[in-house]
């Protein structure tokens, strides 16, 4: 088994909350992982993206080579188009719909949408109105971890497993708040 | 022995603290900052009384270091790439003088330039010491070499220099850790007349550091860092530190037997080399960094049989990846999607609501009809000023340059020579500036963007928090020329007025723009919260 995600946001939405419920999926699952981060000056509202691989082998680079990511998960729709010279033919693409728009030129909204629809595969969920309904706009990450589940390569009861160990020490409440998420956005994904 | 995921800039922390370090000194820099971090948060290391807060900059963080290991005990030393232009004089001596506890200095260089204002390559700087380099490829490795740079440095006596690179430090995977060591009992330098540096001592330590050098090349041919990943064929690639990554990437996608020699400890296994390349027709040199390997093994007669960075067959500047080392290899290209024209740059900003904004706003507005408009910044979150909607600064070099080089510039008649230097920065490289600027009476305003923190590496201890007034005051600037402000809206024409009026001071003037940066007081209002939560 080998899989390579890319997590893409904009810094502060929680993409290595993401990284950290696959990283302990995968370790859980006895796999062997690389999880590239970008710290420093670019996370203050810039682009953020996190490279991640797991695998039931030695991992040799710590970045995914162009054409060969199985999954873009993004938490916000231009944030998924940028990486797709990363995509491998046929890879999927799992994005938010709810766009962060702190630059002056942000595309116009249909646009956006029509070259998200105009990729291979892909799956565009409203994470906003999800999230809300899990009981907190900040569980949105886990409604795209949800939705993108089925094709981490990870069973969703590790990554479960996962989001109880991460929210572990911020109490029972967070915890199933945080798992309620990741069940809507699977269940939008099952419903296809 | 157990297993643990760990960003490569925290197994360096896991692995000094297995080591029986007695003390970490260092000053927060991307990508180095998480090493101290790990450090700081261990309990272990704060039950072993392990020395681990912030220094006030690389140079007092070396010295410092230096200092605990002529003590006998074990020290890590910190720093990101430039940190060591800061640090060399204490460096390049440390060689001389040679250590007694392991010193182990871990410098942190980021190629293609993600959050540095240049991409040298710290290597150089090891063979200037004339000093080991240990050059990790993995995590695991880096883990493992820093428990035994820590061996070697005591066996040679030598500081040695740990060069990692972005993305090494940057990036996750399992580490397996070993049994701690204790640390070593207190036991001073018998002789310390090696650390007295006069011309008579001096001489005799740099010839023993000459003397010393084949042992050095000897350590290098036999380290398990060097070593040779064999297969058929008429090309060989020799991969330096985290390159070999990308070159073994590239050997397994596309199903190769590529012979591979790997190299992370310098100085370089000229034998082992040497053998290597005489097997082949064509020999790719692959470094993270400067080709400074490549620059040497070429020699000034260039041997033919060489690809690198110096021919173009990879980039000259940048970090490497596998496509490139793919490409160098003549592989196939694999088609990408290419990113859509409607995707647009989305750079970093300042926080929304973060007090430099209101400074910014301020600024601007009071330098409107100033003869001269450029002001001089320095290095921290408030570089981002630089950029729209702001475009309020017009320098960042080098940590302090800020106020050294307004002060050359009122030297030179420019009014007003402005500064914008945060208080970490201040008090990094910037006090003494200050102490110049005093001497020639120089009318300077000098702005000190005061948020409390180090912002832009992650909110860390900043060194004078709430003793800045008292510092400018013993340096000499007068009473009624230091103003502190409060960067808020509310109060942004009163402070247009004070910096209009500290301009048209013939001396030096410093305004302090004071306000918690608002990433530092969100977290200590969550810490406070689960504090009362819990009881």
């Amino acid at each position: 088994m080998h899989n390579n995600i890319i997590l893409a946001g904009v810094g502060g939405q929680g993409i290595l909350s993401i990284a950290a419920v696959i990283d302990l999926a995968a370790i859980h699952s006895g796999l062997t992982i690389k999880q590239a981060e970008v710290h420093g000056m670019s996370q203050r509202g810039g682009a953020v993206q996190s490279h991640l691989r797991i695998a039931d082998r030695t991992i040799h680079s710590d970045l995914i080579p162009s054409g060969q990511a199985d999954l873009i998960l993004s938490v916000e729709p231009m944030e998924a188009l940028r990486y797709l010279p990363w995509l491998r033919p046929g890879g999927m693409i799992v994005t938010s719909t709810d766009p962060v728009k702190n630059i002056p030129d942000y595309p116009d909204e249909q646009e956006l949408r029509k070259a998200l629809e105009a990729t291979r595969n892909h799956l565009l969920i409203d994470a906003l109105q999800l999230s809300r309904k899990a009981g907190s706009t900040r569980t949105s990450n886990m409604v795209m971890l949800g939705a993108a589940a089925a094709w981490t390569g990870l069973a969703p009861d590790t990554l479960e497993h996962g989001i109880r160990e991460l929210f572990q020490r911020k109490g029972e409440d967070i915890v199933n708040m945080n798992i309620a998420a990741f069940r809507s956005g699977q269940a939008v994904q099952e419903q296809l | 022995m157990s297993h643990h995921l760990l960003l490569g800039a925290e197994a360096i922390g896991a692995a000094a603290l297995d080591a029986g370090i007695s003390g970490v000194y260092a000053y927060p820099g991307t990508p180095s900052t998480e090493i101290t971090e790990f450090i700081q948060r261990t309990p272990e290391a704060k039950h072993n009384s392990v020395r681990s807060s912030w220094s006030a900059n690389e140079k007092t963080a070396l010295e410092a270091a230096l200092g605990m290991s002529f003590a006998g005990k074990r020290s890590l030393c910190c720093m990101k790439h430039v940190g060591l232009n800061v640090a060399a004089d204490a460096f390049i001596n440390a060689a001389i003088t040679g250590v007694r506890g392991g010193l182990v200095i871990a410098v942190a260089d980021d190629p293609s330039m993600h959050s540095s204002q240049n991409e040298q390559d710290s290597r150089i700087y090891g063979k200037f010491a004339m000093v080991p380099v240990i050059e990790p490829a993995t995590q695991q490795e880096l883990y493992d070499t820093t428990i035994t740079a820590f061996q070697l440095s005591e066996e040679l006596r030598l500081p040695v220099l740990l060069r990692l690179t972005t993305r090494l430090s940057h990036s996750r995977a399992g580490i397996t850790l070993q049994e701690p060591r204790q640390q070593n009992p207190l036991d001073p330098e018998p002789d310390p007349n090696r650390f007295v540096l006069i011309p008579s001592n001096a001489r005799r330590q740099y010839q023993h550091l000459l003397e010393l050098q084949p042992e050095l090349h000897r350590r290098s041919e036999t380290s398990p860092l060097n070593h040779l990943i064999d297969g058929p064929g008429t090309t060989g690639v020799i991969a330096f530190g985290i390159a070999h990554n990308y070159v073994m990437e590239t050997r397994t996608t596309y199903g190769l037997s590529l012979p591979v020699l790997k190299i992370g400890q310098y100085p370089l296994p000229e034998e082992m080399i040497r053998a290597f390349i005489t097997r082949f027709d064509t020999v790719l040199i692959a470094e993270e960094g400067y080709p400074v390997a490549e620059e040497y093994l070429r020699g000034i007669d260039g041997n033919p049989k060489l690809r690198g960075r110096l021919d173009g067959t990879l980039p000259r500047s940048g970090e490497l990846n596998t496509d490139l080392i793919a490409q160098a290899l003549g592989l196939d290209h694999r088609d990408t999607t290419p990113v859509p024209g409607i995707v647009t740059d989305r750079p970093p900003e300042l926080c929304k609501g973060c007090g430099h904004r209101d400074m910014f706003d301020a600024l601007n507005a009071a330098m409107k009809g100033q003869p001269d408009h450029q002001v001089f910044s320095d290095i921290g979150c408030y570089t981002l000023g630089a950029l729209e909607p702001f475009s309020a600064i017009h320098t960042c070099v080098d940590m302090g340059a800020a106020i050294t080089m307004a002060k050359g510039a009122a030297d030179a008649g420019m009014q007003p020579a402005v500064a914008v230097i945060g208080d970490s920065t201040f008090t990094h490289s910037g006090m003494t500036g200050l102490l110049d600027c005093v001497n020639d009476q120089n009318a300077v305003t000098i702005i000190i963007a005061d948020n409390d923190t180090t912002a832009m590496t992650g909110g860390q201890d900043s060194s004078a928090t709430g003793r800045l007034q008292q510092i400018c005051r013993g340096l000499g600037v007068q009473e009624q020329h230091i103003r502190t402000l409060v960067p808020l809206k509310k109060n942004h024409d009163d402070n247009i007025r004070a910096l209009r009026e500290e301009f048209d001071h013939n001396g030096v003037s410093i305004v302090i723009f004071h306000r918690e940066c608002i990433e530092t007081a969100a977290r200590k209002a969550k810490q406070q919260h689960k504090g009362t939560h819990k009881k």
